[in-house]
């Protein structure tokens, strides 16, 4: 069996009209037993900006950490915040420098980042276990369940989405994608992030 | 004391002097002050900064000569002081600035690039078996966060910002001619006037294109910007240093 399905778990990022946003399912598994139904895989990095970590639960913990590091000491260094782009570099170049010996982890990031003209762009972008950059103008899948979510976000997303209709349709794409996987599920968090609030739900799902 | 040869205190570069002084790099400031003068003056929509380029005999084909350099396309740098430790110093600017695109997909802001060749310029006052870099720089840049800068650089290290700034033979006088000079409203086309003016002060010779070397930061404007954020053909974006063409520098003696 892989290691990409040891630990089970699956995130997935949709564009909306100047909205973004990120879920992924709370399981975490030991092979096909379930360990927690808490095992959040999501992780803010800056107002703005939140990065999906789905894969080796070890390397999730590892990498939550090692972003921290690097965004808190850009964060003095350049005297501001990291943007979107710039912070998907950060996350395609430290896993890059692991190419032989890899963090089994597909990073999902999703943010909003400042137009000069001082508006907001919605930004979203997924990377392979080694750092090559996918910027999509709609929606990223990563984890077990990527096939699946993939199938359904095709089905469900439409462009210029408003943040209460990003959220059911993030949630449904979410929902549906994880009950025809067996390494994840057992429940879900959403995130959608606007101009000046960030919306947290948590949802319950099937619990087998 | 630090005496006329130096005293005890001139050798080690790492011991302070009784007074607290590091008397190498004071050494270190006045090779600075022997070199040619070079200025930087930040106008409202960018920076222009200049030096004279003057070598010591006739049969010298000057072309060869660079006294500005382009580090990355949104930053240049200028000295005064010695041009083989200034060399060494650009060739570690643009693998820094390359190192950093490589990590962020962008150029480094002026500020940070100008900090890490302080902390290389500092190195040399603190490790054994080297000397402090003889030169002092100007650094000018843009970025999205900052706008135009100009910084200046001293073989301790130490950087400042600067509205306008001078270095090397005549600082003194071209700063107080500077400061005569400039306001806050100042335009690049202007600034690039005053900027030749003031290095006229101290000018031995003649003032031509080809003792002249001018770099220029021009602000990008909302449109370019919102363009370059897409990438455009090549996904480069627009360099915002430039250096002036001889015909370019020609014209401006010329007004």
């Amino acid at each position: 069996m892989s290691i990409m399905e040891y630990n089970g778990g699956s995130v997935i990022a949709m564009v909306g009209k100047d909205c973004v946003a990120i879920a992924s399912d709370l399981r975490l598994g030991n092979q096909a037993l379930s360990i927690s139904s808490n095992f959040q895989k999501i992780f803010p990095v800056t107002d703005r900006i939140y990065l999906g970590l789905p894969g080796l639960a070890t390397d999730v913990t590892t990498l939550r950490e090692r972003f921290r590091y690097r965004v808190n000491m850009y964060t003095i260094k350049e005297e501001r915040e990291i943007e979107p782009e710039t912070f998907a570099h950060l996350v395609s170049s430290t896993l890059y420098e692991h190419r032989f010996g890899q963090y089994f982890i597909e990073p999902v990031i999703a943010g909003l980042s400042k137009t000069p003209s001082g508006g907001v762009k919605p930004f979203i972008a997924a990377t392979d276990i080694i750092g090559c950059l996918n910027f999509a103008k709609d929606f990223v899948v990563a984890g077990t369940a990527s096939s699946k979510l993939f199938g359904v976000a095709e089905g469900l997303w439409e462009p210029d989405l408003e943040p209460e209709d990003l959220f059911e349709t993030i949630s449904q794409s979410l929902l549906n994608a994880v009950d025809r996987d067996a390494f994840s599920g057992w429940g879900a968090i959403v995130h959608v992030i606007t101009k000046d609030k960030v919306t947290t739900r948590t949802l319950k799902g099937r619990m087998d | 004391m630090a005496s006329a040869d130096g005293g005890a205190y001139s050798y080690s570069l790492t011991v302070f002097s009784p007074s607290g002084k590091l008397v190498q790099i004071e050494h270190a400031l006045a090779a600075v002050s022997q070199g040619t003068t070079s200025l930087g003056i930040k106008a409202s929509n960018g920076i222009v900064i200049a030096t004279e380029k003057k070598s010591s005999s006739i049969l010298i084909d000057d072309s060869m000569i660079e006294k500005v350099a382009v580090v990355c396309p949104n930053i240049g740098i200028v000295y005064s002081g010695m041009g083989p430790d200034f060399r060494v110093l650009i060739a570690r600017a643009r693998k820094s600035a390359q190192a950093y695109w490589k990590m962020y997909g962008e150029y480094p802001p002026a500020r940070v690039l100008t900090q890490e060749i302080a902390t290389v310029m500092q190195q040399a006052t603190q490790s054994g078996g080297v000397r402090p870099y003889g030169v002092s720089l100007l650094v000018a840049g843009w970025d999205s966060h900052r706008g135009p800068s100009l910084f200046q650089v001293d073989p301790s290290g130490s950087f400042w910002a600067w509205k306008a700034s001078a270095i090397g033979k005549n600082m003194v006088n071209a700063k107080t001619f500077l400061e005569k000079r400039y306001n806050d409203d100042i335009s690049l086309e202007d600034a690039i006037h005053t900027a030749l003016l003031t290095l006229k002060e101290g000018f031995e010779g003649q003032m031509t294109e080809k003792t002249i070397e001018i770099g220029v930061v021009t602000v990008p404007t909302l449109e370019e910007l919102e363009a370059g954020k897409i990438g455009g053909e090549t996904g480069r974006p627009k360099p915002t240093f430039r250096k002036l063409s001889e015909e370019e520098v020609r014209d401006y003696l010329a007004l």
